[in-house]
């Protein structure tokens, strides 16, 4: 177990190298952003001595290395448009993200995996089937749209909930958080109801597949002759068999949440960290591109890592084909 | 099931015609009256032609910038979708035949790109190289070749032991040869199916990439540059800018969904009744 996890940490190392590699050698690319960020009308001094100042004339392994130097230290240089350091804006605007992206977690899971029982266990009464035509439709729609249509609606129409913004924050354990003011919960509720539609679709479909194939199981057959209430068989044993796929696919997709974060943030005005991105692609803010990308890539690899090595601990076969 | 794809080939239909069936040309800015501007559904212009879904804040028509729309959509997604699957069940078929430094190679980069968000990738890739059609192609190839890769490597790894395989390798038959002559066919029907399924997937995310403003330039027909255009004018009420690309985009990519179901029912000889 010791050497599954060592050998899957060098690689989880690897990984990061190459990705920094790749994402510095790739944002040179985008053109010089003294263009961008200095007054047009400066004149050839001015233009000199910023380009200095940020570092934008040594050669590009000069740059790569004090960059590397920079990352190890949690010094990712200042943000061009800010002139704080990026990785200060982007750890602020990190709990936002999170928040939004637990909430929307939770959400999928706790009508996901009830819906995805009722559907597996009555799939051809009228609610399984609106369950499953349901869950395809939530593959389908476009999370961008949907997050428009549910301003229209909610906001617009009937005037319920707010449009953007993330509302009052309260502090717990010194990190702001909206979830415990009724204020900030009717800031979150539209933005992480978006973000769960996929997943709430996915995990759905998970439950519904797999309380089918566990209720044609012996166990569930016994359990029944035993003379076990319905709801026990399928509130107890029937439940166990889905959650281990569920729980899997939960660790996996978190990463992917805090990715699509970015668009559900661009939509509600949320003041994370993907929204931080777009603005920043936008004006060429190059340290906090890179900062951004370093920080979820980290955080992509810890739970890939995470994910690994639980259901390494949980079921050794995953050691054993991994060559342990 | 057959509504499904008889809606796909109305809608290929409608876009591939789309210059000669559109009320207008909707980004020659001569043909765009200002005074037109944001207009509801079924309401008539100043020349008093009908609009039937509205226009936007620039006198566009919306039916026929959706046409265009659905265009961008369906090149991007089949111009993505051929070149992922070439790509990627080239090197999926080279890497279960060679093995070795080629199946590690190709299985390593596979893993890299798959342990990321499509978003991302996507996203990173069109930061670094700005908009543009051919841009967010050749970002959406990125993002799913290594989807490809795997599923040709696991069929070849099957068929590769096969007779047909070992009398193909007895006659000398060339490598090249036996890879897309021999292997390629074999392996196609999982493939097929992965396509369809992955092109619905690339029409969507070019429709969010362009939503984000990362994907097309502004003066470029797509569904998410409308959406997001119609975005500004949704708190005021004209939800028609937003909310009809939205309904072309869901019908799309719904179509090539239901249309990936039924030919995987018509590959899979045990989902057959």
């Amino acid at each position: 177990m010791i050497a599954f996890g060592l050998r899957r940490l060098a690689q989880s190392m690897a990984v990061i190298v190459v990705m920094s590699l790749l994402v510095f050698a790739g944002v040179h690319a985008i053109g010089n952003p003294v263009d961008i960020l200095i007054n047009p009308q400066a004149d050839q001094n001015e233009i000199a001595r910023a380009t200095t100042a940020l570092g934008l004339d040594l050669p590009l392994a000069e740059q790569y290395w004090r960059f590397l130097k920079g990352t190890a230290t949690g010094d990712l240089g200042n943000s061009f448009v800010y002139n704080v350091p990026a990785i200060g804006l982007i750890l602020e605007r990190m709990p936002a993200t999170l928040e939004l992206a637990t909430a929307a977690m939770l959400i999928a899971l706790v009508f996901g995996i009830p819906l995805g029982l009722w559907a597996g266990v009555a799939p051809r009464s009228a609610a399984g089937r609106a369950i499953s035509a349901g869950s395809i439709l939530g593959f389908s729609l476009p999370t961008f749209w949907v997050g428009l249509l549910l301003i229209l609606v909610f906001s617009v129409w009937l005037g319920w909930l707010p449009t953007a913004g993330r509302g009052p924050t309260t502090d717990l354990l010194g990190i702001p958080v909206s979830f415990l003011s009724a204020d900030g919960l009717r800031h979150l509720l539209l933005p992480a109801a978006n973000l769960a539609l996929f997943n709430l679709s996915l995990v759905a479909r998970l439950a519904r597949s797999g309380a089918r194939e566990a209720l044609q199981q012996d166990y569930v057959r016994f359990a029944r002759s035993k003379g076990l209430a319905e709801g026990r068989v399928v509130g107890v044993h029937v439940l166990r068999n889905v959650l281990v796929p569920v729980v899997a696919v939960t660790g996996v997709q978190f990463g992917s949440v805090i990715a699509f974060a970015v668009v559900t943030e661009t939509i509600f005005a949320w003041p994370g960290m993907g929204k931080l991105l777009i603005d920043s692609i936008n004006v060429l803010d190059r340290p906090v591109i890179v900062g951004y990308l370093c920080v979820v890539v980290a955080l992509f690899v810890a739970i890939n890592l995470a994910v690994d090595l639980l259901s390494a601990w949980l079921d050794p076969r995953v050691r054993v084909r991994a060559g342990m | 099931m057959r509504g499904a794809l008889a809606l796909l080939a109305l809608l290929a239909l409608a876009a591939a015609l789309a210059p000669w069936i559109a009320p207008q040309n909707p980004y020659d800015l001569a043909q765009l009256q200002l005074i037109d501007s944001r207009l509801p559904p079924l309401a008539h212009t100043s020349a008093d032609a009908i609009r039937w879904l509205g226009t936007d804040d620039q006198g566009r028509d919306m039916l026929s910038a959706i046409l265009y729309g659905l265009r961008t959509s369906l090149v991007v997604g089949l111009a993505s979708t051929v070149l992922a699957f070439a790509i990627g069940a080239t090197a999926g078929l080279a890497a279960a035949w060679f093995g070795g430094w080629i199946d590690a190679l190709a299985m390593r980069l596979a893993d890299l790109q798959l342990s990321f968000p499509s978003i991302l990738i996507a996203l990173v890739f069109l930061a670094i190289l700005g908009q543009g059609l051919d841009k967010i192609i050749a970002a959406i190839v990125l993002e799913q070749w290594a989807t490809y890769a795997r599923a040709a490597r696991a069929a070849a790894l099957v068929e590769r032991s096969k007779e047909y395989v070992e009398a193909a390798v007895a006659l000398a038959v060339p490598d090249s040869r036996i890879l897309f002559r021999h292997l390629l066919p074999n392996c196609l029907p999982p493939l097929l199916v992965l396509a369809a399924v992955q092109m619905a997937a690339a029409i969507t995310l070019e429709a969010t990439l362009s939503f984000l403003g990362l994907g097309l330039p502004i003066t470029e027909p797509s569904l998410g540059l409308l959406v997001a255009n119609g975005f500004n004018y949704l708190l005021s009420g004209a939800y028609w800018i937003s909310f009809f690309p939205g309904v072309a985009l869901l019908l799309a990519v719904v179509a090539v969904n239901l249309a990936a179901d039924r030919l995987r029912d018509a590959l899979d000889p045990r989902a057959r009744r």
